[in-house]
């Protein structure tokens, strides 16, 4: 029932009211992976923020962290431009891979479903 | 022998577009793990004229909630799939979407032929790979994949073909009908 009605908290509450950050751009399907460095200051670094850096130690894309942390986009992309402004993570976005995905990843792409 | 390393897995993105109500998530729901996906989609400034009110942002979002699916090809190849938002108020949202996906499904309903007009000239201005997926509701009259093509004066190139999303196997002949024409797409721009 709760859930029906949407999170008590509004959204933009965990990002102290910011909407925009340096990860506005981000893709959805960027990936996301955490360099292993300890922040200069660990007051910092909020508990989503904390969780974000744990998930992604191994690389994860922006979307499956929205749907892992149950927060929305916008949110979770101002949680990791902080991180990227602080140099905590290191996003690659899609476009290193497509635009144009290679022939041979397409070919693996069209077995891998026929075998689903 | 991949040649990205292991811990740079590859994302590919697939949309499934079409009217509402047409079984975008129905399709996606039959051939993946559907996971949740919020959106608070902030509005100002991506609108055009939005006063530039300086540090205090209007904070004028609208709630999208929308589902994506996973498919995991091989450890580090995994293919999303996206339904875009079917109502017109979210437009802004298919230019995230669309931006650097493989291609798109535009599932249409016969009865309801022109609600993927829309989609189709979407893709085709953006040069977006698609393909017509017609969905077979139950009672409703069968047309040949031909009939629907003139129909939607489509290009020959573009595969049309019959399907019920609701199947597991016909899901799949539609994603690798798309994949194929992706990969035609690709070498002959190569050539």
């Amino acid at each position: 029932m709760d859930e029906e009605a949407g999170p008590v908290v509004r959204p933009y509450a965990l990002t102290r009211g910011r909407a925009h950050s340096s990860a506005d751009d981000m893709d959805l399907i960027a990936m996301v992976t955490a360099v292993g460095k300890t922040p200069r200051d660990p007051a910092d670094i909020g508990p989503e923020q904390w969780r974000i850096l744990d998930i992604t130690a191994r690389a994860t894309s922006v979307v499956d962290l929205a749907s892992e942390l149950d927060l929305a986009l916008g949110v979770v992309r101002v949680l990791l431009g902080d991180l990227q402004d602080q140099g905590l993570i290191r996003v690659r976005p899609p476009a290193q891979v497509a635009p144009l995905p290679s022939e041979r990843i397409l070919k693996e792409v069209i077995n891998g479903l026929r075998a689903l | 022998m991949a040649f990205a390393p292991s811990d740079e897995p590859v994302a590919l993105k697939i949309l499934v577009a079409g009217g509402f109500g047409v079984g975008k998530t129905t399709l996606v729901g039959a051939i993946s793990e559907i996971r949740p996906l919020r959106t608070e989609e902030v509005l100002s400034d991506r609108g055009v004229g939005v006063d530039d009110v300086g540090g205090v942002e209007t904070k004028t979002t609208t709630t999208v909630a929308m589902d994506f699916g996973r498919i995991t090809i091989r450890e580090g190849l995994v293919v999303y799939l996206f339904g875009t938002p079917g109502q017109e108020r979210f437009w802004f949202m298919w230019d995230e979407l669309s931006y650097g996906a493989l291609g798109a499904v535009v599932i249409a309903d016969t009865r309801r032929l022109t609600d993927c007009f829309p989609s189709i000239d979407y893709f085709e201005q953006r040069g977006t790979p698609f393909i017509v997926a017609v969905n077979c509701f139950d009672g409703a009259e069968r047309y040949e994949p031909d009939d629907v093509r003139i129909a939607l004066d489509l290009d020959p190139e573009v595969p049309v073909l019959l399907c019920d999303v609701r199947r597991r196997a016909s899901a799949k002949v539609v994603l690798v009908t798309l994949v194929e024409h992706a990969l035609k797409t690709l070498t002959a721009s190569q050539r």
